[in-house]
Protein backbone atom coordinates (compact mmCIF):
# COMPACT_ATOMS: atom_id res chain seq x y z
CA UNK A 1 0.00 0.00 0.00
CA UNK A 2 1.22 3.36 -1.08
CA UNK A 3 0.58 6.53 -0.97
CA UNK A 4 -1.00 6.69 -4.33
CA UNK A 5 -3.57 3.81 -3.53
CA UNK A 6 -4.78 5.09 -0.34
CA UNK A 7 -5.53 8.37 -2.20
CA UNK A 8 -7.10 6.58 -4.91
CA UNK A 9 -8.79 4.48 -2.70
CA UNK A 10 -10.10 7.40 -0.57
CA UNK A 11 -11.23 9.26 -3.79
CA UNK A 12 -13.46 6.37 -4.74
CA UNK A 13 -14.76 5.16 -1.52
CA UNK A 14 -15.41 8.93 0.03
CA UNK A 15 -18.09 9.75 -2.37
CA UNK A 16 -19.67 6.35 -3.10
CA UNK A 17 -20.21 6.89 0.69
CA UNK A 18 -21.85 10.36 0.50
CA UNK A 19 -23.92 9.12 -2.05
CA UNK A 20 -25.33 6.36 -0.35
CA UNK A 21 -25.57 7.97 2.89
CA UNK A 22 -27.35 10.91 1.08
CA UNK A 23 -29.90 7.79 -0.18
CA UNK A 24 -30.81 6.74 2.83
CA UNK A 25 -32.04 9.92 4.04
CA UNK A 26 -34.60 9.74 2.09
CA UNK A 27 -37.81 7.32 1.34
CA UNK A 28 -38.06 7.38 -2.53
CA UNK A 29 -41.51 6.38 -1.93
CA UNK A 30 -42.42 9.70 -0.33
CA UNK A 31 -42.58 12.23 -2.86
CA UNK A 32 -43.17 15.87 -2.22
CA UNK A 33 -46.41 17.16 -4.07
CA UNK A 34 -45.81 19.35 -7.00
CA UNK A 35 -49.15 21.13 -7.18
CA UNK A 36 -48.59 23.70 -4.12
CA UNK A 37 -47.78 26.78 -5.18
CA UNK A 38 -49.54 26.42 -8.70
CA UNK A 39 -52.93 27.92 -9.75
CA UNK A 40 -55.19 25.57 -9.20
CA UNK A 41 -56.46 23.75 -12.07
CA UNK A 42 -60.37 24.73 -12.99
CA UNK A 43 -62.76 22.17 -12.90
CA UNK A 44 -66.53 21.54 -14.09
CA UNK A 45 -68.19 18.40 -12.75
CA UNK A 46 -71.46 16.99 -11.72
CA UNK A 47 -72.39 17.09 -7.91
CA UNK A 48 -73.33 13.75 -6.93
CA UNK A 49 -76.96 12.89 -6.51
CA UNK A 50 -77.60 11.54 -2.74
CA UNK A 51 -81.28 10.30 -4.29
CA UNK A 52 -80.99 6.89 -6.20
CA UNK A 53 -82.19 7.05 -9.69
CA UNK A 54 -81.74 10.68 -9.64
CA UNK A 55 -79.47 12.28 -12.49
CA UNK A 56 -76.46 13.84 -11.50
CA UNK A 57 -76.82 18.00 -11.77
CA UNK A 58 -75.50 20.63 -10.87
CA UNK A 59 -72.58 21.76 -12.41
CA UNK A 60 -69.81 22.96 -9.69
CA UNK A 61 -66.79 25.17 -11.05
CA UNK A 62 -64.33 25.46 -9.02
CA UNK A 63 -63.65 29.33 -9.99
CA UNK A 64 -67.32 29.76 -8.32
CA UNK A 65 -65.99 29.60 -5.19
CA UNK A 66 -63.11 32.65 -6.16
CA UNK A 67 -62.70 34.39 -2.76
CA UNK A 68 -62.90 31.42 -0.62
CA UNK A 69 -60.64 29.44 0.72
CA UNK A 70 -61.64 25.49 -0.98
CA UNK A 71 -60.85 22.42 0.47
CA UNK A 72 -61.14 19.37 -2.06
CA UNK A 73 -60.78 16.01 -0.54
CA UNK A 74 -60.64 13.70 -3.22
CA UNK A 75 -61.67 9.71 -1.44
CA UNK A 76 -63.41 6.27 -2.30
CA UNK A 77 -66.27 4.44 -0.69
CA UNK A 78 -63.11 1.47 -0.84
CA UNK A 79 -60.79 3.32 1.05
CA UNK A 80 -59.82 2.92 4.24
CA UNK A 81 -58.53 5.50 5.67
CA UNK A 82 -60.72 7.83 4.35
CA UNK A 83 -62.86 6.50 7.01
CA UNK A 84 -60.73 7.59 9.18
CA UNK A 85 -60.12 10.92 8.16
CA UNK A 86 -63.58 12.34 7.01
CA UNK A 87 -65.07 12.45 10.67
CA UNK A 88 -62.67 15.56 11.10
CA UNK A 89 -63.06 17.06 7.71
CA UNK A 90 -66.91 16.99 8.19
CA UNK A 91 -66.22 18.63 11.87
CA UNK A 92 -64.12 21.44 10.38
CA UNK A 93 -66.41 22.25 7.23
CA UNK A 94 -69.11 22.56 10.27
CA UNK A 95 -66.71 24.94 12.28
CA UNK A 96 -65.62 27.11 9.20
CA UNK A 97 -68.98 26.93 6.65
CA UNK A 98 -69.59 30.37 7.82
CA UNK A 99 -65.89 32.09 7.50
CA UNK A 100 -65.80 31.60 3.92
CA UNK A 101 -64.28 27.74 3.77
CA UNK A 102 -65.97 25.31 0.99
CA UNK A 103 -64.78 21.93 1.37
CA UNK A 104 -65.74 19.65 -2.00
CA UNK A 105 -65.23 15.86 -2.03
CA UNK A 106 -64.17 14.53 -5.14
CA UNK A 107 -65.06 11.10 -5.75
CA UNK A 108 -61.92 8.49 -7.35
CA UNK A 109 -62.78 4.99 -8.80
CA UNK A 110 -65.85 4.28 -7.16
CA UNK A 111 -69.24 3.08 -8.06
CA UNK A 112 -72.02 6.16 -7.10
CA UNK A 113 -74.22 3.69 -5.34
CA UNK A 114 -71.29 2.57 -3.09
CA UNK A 115 -70.47 6.40 -2.34
CA UNK A 116 -73.57 7.27 -1.22
CA UNK A 117 -74.59 3.96 0.71
CA UNK A 118 -70.64 5.27 2.97
CA UNK A 119 -71.83 8.66 2.75
CA UNK A 120 -75.23 7.64 4.54
CA UNK A 121 -72.90 5.28 6.63
CA UNK A 122 -70.79 7.69 8.18
CA UNK A 123 -73.63 10.43 9.00
CA UNK A 124 -75.17 11.99 5.58
CA UNK A 125 -73.45 14.57 2.79
CA UNK A 126 -72.12 17.46 5.10
CA UNK A 127 -70.57 19.13 1.74
CA UNK A 128 -71.14 17.95 -1.77
CA UNK A 129 -69.12 15.00 -3.43
CA UNK A 130 -68.38 16.04 -6.94
CA UNK A 131 -67.85 13.19 -9.93
CA UNK A 132 -65.16 13.39 -11.79
CA UNK A 133 -65.38 10.61 -14.59
CA UNK A 134 -62.10 9.56 -16.18
CA UNK A 135 -60.16 10.62 -13.57
CA UNK A 136 -59.08 13.56 -14.98
CA UNK A 137 -59.78 16.29 -12.54
CA UNK A 138 -57.78 14.00 -9.85
CA UNK A 139 -54.60 13.64 -12.49
CA UNK A 140 -55.02 17.75 -13.12
CA UNK A 141 -54.41 17.65 -8.75
CA UNK A 142 -51.72 15.01 -9.60
CA UNK A 143 -53.36 12.37 -7.32
CA UNK A 144 -51.52 9.41 -6.43
CA UNK A 145 -54.23 8.16 -4.68
CA UNK A 146 -56.33 8.72 -1.83
CA UNK A 147 -57.30 9.72 0.41
CA UNK A 148 -55.54 13.47 -0.80
CA UNK A 149 -56.62 16.45 0.04
CA UNK A 150 -55.55 19.86 -1.41
CA UNK A 151 -56.25 23.75 -0.21
CA UNK A 152 -56.75 26.46 -2.38
CA UNK A 153 -56.79 29.85 -1.31
CA UNK A 154 -58.65 32.90 -1.62
CA UNK A 155 -57.11 33.75 -5.39
CA UNK A 156 -57.08 29.98 -6.62
CA UNK A 157 -53.52 28.94 -5.88
CA UNK A 158 -52.67 25.39 -4.41
CA UNK A 159 -51.41 25.95 -1.11
CA UNK A 160 -51.45 22.91 0.74
CA UNK A 161 -51.26 19.34 -0.74
CA UNK A 162 -51.25 15.98 2.30
CA UNK A 163 -51.07 12.77 0.38
CA UNK A 164 -52.84 10.34 3.15
CA UNK A 165 -55.14 11.30 5.95
CA UNK A 166 -55.49 14.49 7.32
CA UNK A 167 -57.36 15.75 11.07
CA UNK A 168 -59.07 18.32 12.85
CA UNK A 169 -55.42 20.06 13.72
CA UNK A 170 -53.63 20.07 10.38
CA UNK A 171 -56.52 21.77 8.40
CA UNK A 172 -57.28 24.35 10.96
CA UNK A 173 -53.57 25.30 10.57
CA UNK A 174 -53.24 25.52 7.00
CA UNK A 175 -57.37 26.86 7.18
CA UNK A 176 -56.74 30.03 9.28
CA UNK A 177 -53.73 31.79 8.14
CA UNK A 178 -55.34 31.85 4.23
CA UNK A 179 -58.67 33.37 6.26
CA UNK A 180 -56.34 36.23 6.70
CA UNK A 181 -55.24 36.90 3.21
CA UNK A 182 -57.03 39.17 1.37
CA UNK A 183 -58.04 38.39 -1.79
CA UNK A 184 -56.23 39.92 -4.79
CA UNK A 185 -59.01 42.06 -6.97
CA UNK A 186 -57.88 42.41 -10.69
CA UNK A 187 -57.40 40.87 -13.70
CA UNK B 1 3.81 10.17 -9.22
CA UNK B 2 1.48 13.46 -9.33
CA UNK B 3 1.56 13.49 -13.22
CA UNK B 4 0.60 10.70 -13.52
CA UNK B 5 -2.55 10.85 -11.65
CA UNK B 6 -3.28 14.17 -13.33
CA UNK B 7 -2.87 12.17 -16.71
CA UNK B 8 -5.27 9.59 -15.33
CA UNK B 9 -8.01 12.49 -14.28
CA UNK B 10 -7.72 13.65 -17.73
CA UNK B 11 -8.22 10.23 -19.28
CA UNK B 12 -11.37 9.59 -16.42
CA UNK B 13 -12.67 13.39 -17.85
CA UNK B 14 -12.32 12.88 -22.08
CA UNK B 15 -14.12 9.20 -21.32
CA UNK B 16 -16.70 10.90 -19.37
CA UNK B 17 -16.82 13.82 -21.79
CA UNK B 18 -17.04 11.06 -24.86
CA UNK B 19 -19.56 9.24 -23.65
CA UNK B 20 -22.00 12.36 -22.44
CA UNK B 21 -21.87 13.96 -25.52
CA UNK B 22 -24.83 10.99 -27.52
CA UNK B 23 -26.55 11.44 -24.41
CA UNK B 24 -26.52 14.78 -24.50
CA UNK B 25 -26.65 14.75 -28.51
CA UNK B 26 -29.85 12.45 -28.19
CA UNK B 27 -31.89 14.20 -25.74
CA UNK B 28 -31.98 16.98 -27.75
CA UNK B 29 -32.63 15.44 -30.56
CA UNK B 30 -35.72 13.31 -29.61
CA UNK B 31 -38.47 16.33 -29.09
CA UNK B 32 -37.68 17.70 -32.78
CA UNK B 33 -38.01 14.21 -34.01
CA UNK B 34 -41.32 13.51 -31.85
CA UNK B 35 -42.52 16.56 -33.03
CA UNK B 36 -42.68 16.26 -36.49
CA UNK B 37 -44.23 13.25 -36.19
CA UNK B 38 -47.77 14.46 -35.77
CA UNK B 39 -50.19 11.84 -34.84
CA UNK B 40 -52.04 11.52 -38.63
CA UNK B 41 -53.91 8.23 -37.51
CA UNK B 42 -55.35 5.54 -35.08
CA UNK B 43 -52.36 3.51 -35.42
CA UNK B 44 -49.89 6.29 -34.98
CA UNK B 45 -51.44 7.91 -32.25
CA UNK B 46 -51.03 4.56 -30.67
CA UNK B 47 -47.73 4.50 -31.00
CA UNK B 48 -46.86 7.59 -30.07
CA UNK B 49 -49.30 7.51 -26.51
CA UNK B 50 -47.40 4.48 -25.93
CA UNK B 51 -43.83 5.79 -26.66
CA UNK B 52 -44.77 8.82 -24.69
CA UNK B 53 -46.59 6.45 -21.79
CA UNK B 54 -43.87 4.06 -21.44
CA UNK B 55 -41.70 6.74 -20.45
CA UNK B 56 -44.07 8.04 -17.47
CA UNK B 57 -44.11 6.26 -13.64
CA UNK B 58 -47.23 5.00 -12.31
CA UNK B 59 -47.96 6.83 -8.95
CA UNK B 60 -49.33 3.74 -7.70
CA UNK B 61 -46.83 0.76 -8.70
CA UNK B 62 -42.92 0.09 -7.60
CA UNK B 63 -41.26 0.98 -10.98
CA UNK B 64 -43.54 0.60 -13.42
CA UNK B 65 -44.52 2.76 -16.43
CA UNK B 66 -48.40 4.17 -16.78
CA UNK B 67 -48.18 1.98 -20.08
CA UNK B 68 -47.21 -1.12 -17.98
CA UNK B 69 -49.21 -0.70 -15.25
CA UNK B 70 -52.91 -2.31 -15.29
CA UNK B 71 -54.27 -0.20 -12.75
CA UNK B 72 -57.01 2.32 -12.73
CA UNK B 73 -54.79 5.61 -12.34
CA UNK B 74 -52.14 4.28 -14.85
CA UNK B 75 -54.99 3.63 -17.46
CA UNK B 76 -56.50 6.72 -16.81
CA UNK B 77 -53.40 8.92 -17.28
CA UNK B 78 -52.61 6.99 -20.37
CA UNK B 79 -55.93 7.83 -21.79
CA UNK B 80 -55.10 11.80 -20.78
CA UNK B 81 -51.42 11.02 -22.54
CA UNK B 82 -53.74 9.93 -25.73
CA UNK B 83 -56.02 12.89 -25.40
CA UNK B 84 -53.45 15.49 -25.35
CA UNK B 85 -51.36 13.92 -28.27
CA UNK B 86 -54.36 13.92 -30.27
CA UNK B 87 -55.62 17.56 -29.58
CA UNK B 88 -51.86 18.36 -30.86
CA UNK B 89 -49.27 18.30 -28.35
CA UNK B 90 -46.02 17.43 -28.71
CA UNK B 91 -44.79 14.50 -26.99
CA UNK B 92 -42.20 17.09 -24.85
CA UNK B 93 -45.52 18.96 -23.71
CA UNK B 94 -47.49 16.07 -22.47
CA UNK B 95 -44.23 15.42 -20.43
CA UNK B 96 -44.22 18.40 -19.10
CA UNK B 97 -47.61 18.32 -18.23
CA UNK B 98 -47.26 15.64 -16.27
CA UNK B 99 -44.13 16.71 -14.15
CA UNK B 100 -45.70 19.82 -13.68
CA UNK B 101 -48.53 17.85 -12.09
CA UNK B 102 -46.02 15.10 -10.44
CA UNK B 103 -42.70 17.11 -10.14
CA UNK B 104 -39.72 15.26 -12.29
CA UNK B 105 -40.03 12.25 -10.74
CA UNK B 106 -43.08 11.16 -12.77
CA UNK B 107 -40.21 10.96 -15.11
CA UNK B 108 -38.86 6.91 -15.03
CA UNK B 109 -35.44 8.53 -17.08
CA UNK B 110 -34.44 11.81 -14.86
CA UNK B 111 -33.67 14.68 -17.63
CA UNK B 112 -29.99 14.34 -18.03
CA UNK B 113 -28.57 17.69 -16.53
CA UNK B 114 -27.48 18.85 -13.12
CA UNK B 115 -26.97 16.72 -10.37
CA UNK B 116 -28.78 13.80 -12.43
CA UNK B 117 -26.16 14.03 -15.05
CA UNK B 118 -24.67 11.83 -12.33
CA UNK B 119 -26.90 9.17 -13.05
CA UNK B 120 -25.43 9.23 -16.66
CA UNK B 121 -21.77 9.66 -15.85
CA UNK B 122 -20.52 7.79 -13.01
CA UNK B 123 -21.21 4.20 -14.77
CA UNK B 124 -18.88 5.44 -17.88
CA UNK B 125 -16.27 6.91 -14.82
CA UNK B 126 -16.38 3.90 -12.96
CA UNK B 127 -16.12 1.62 -16.31
CA UNK B 128 -13.09 3.97 -17.40
CA UNK B 129 -11.54 3.69 -14.16
CA UNK B 130 -11.76 0.24 -14.09
CA UNK B 131 -10.67 -0.66 -17.61
CA UNK B 132 -7.47 1.98 -16.43
CA UNK B 133 -7.12 -0.58 -13.60
CA UNK B 134 -7.39 -3.90 -15.66
CA UNK B 135 -4.83 -1.72 -18.10
CA UNK B 136 -2.32 -1.36 -15.77
CA UNK B 137 -1.97 -4.27 -13.76
CA UNK B 138 -2.34 -6.45 -16.80
CA UNK B 139 1.33 -4.10 -17.56
CA UNK B 140 2.33 -5.23 -14.32
CA UNK B 141 1.74 -8.78 -14.36
CA UNK B 142 3.05 -9.05 -18.19
CA UNK B 143 6.85 -8.21 -16.48
CA UNK B 144 7.93 -5.09 -15.81
CA UNK B 145 9.72 -5.04 -18.55
CA UNK B 146 12.15 -2.66 -20.74
CA UNK B 147 8.95 -1.78 -22.71
CA UNK B 148 7.04 -1.08 -20.17
CA UNK B 149 9.64 0.96 -18.32
CA UNK B 150 9.70 3.19 -21.20
CA UNK B 151 6.06 3.60 -21.21
CA UNK B 152 6.27 5.17 -17.86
Amino acid sequence: MNLRSVLIAILVTVPLVAVFLYGMRSDPRIVPPAIPGQPAPDFALARMPMTPGEEPSDTVRLSDYRGKVVVLNFWASWCVPCRVEHPELVAVAREYRDRGVVFLGILYNDQVSNARAWLEEMGGEEYPTLLDPGTRTAIDYGLTGVPETVIIDRNGIVRFKRIGIVNREMLVREVEPLLADQEVVGP
Amino acid sequence: MTPRISRLAMALAFAGGVAAAPVAAEARSTPQAASQAAPQDDAELEKLTSAVASQLRCPVCQGLSIEDSPTELARDMRAVVREQLAAGKSPEEVKAYFVSKYGEWILLEPEPRGLNLAVYLLPVLALAGGATVIVRSVRRWTGASAADHADS
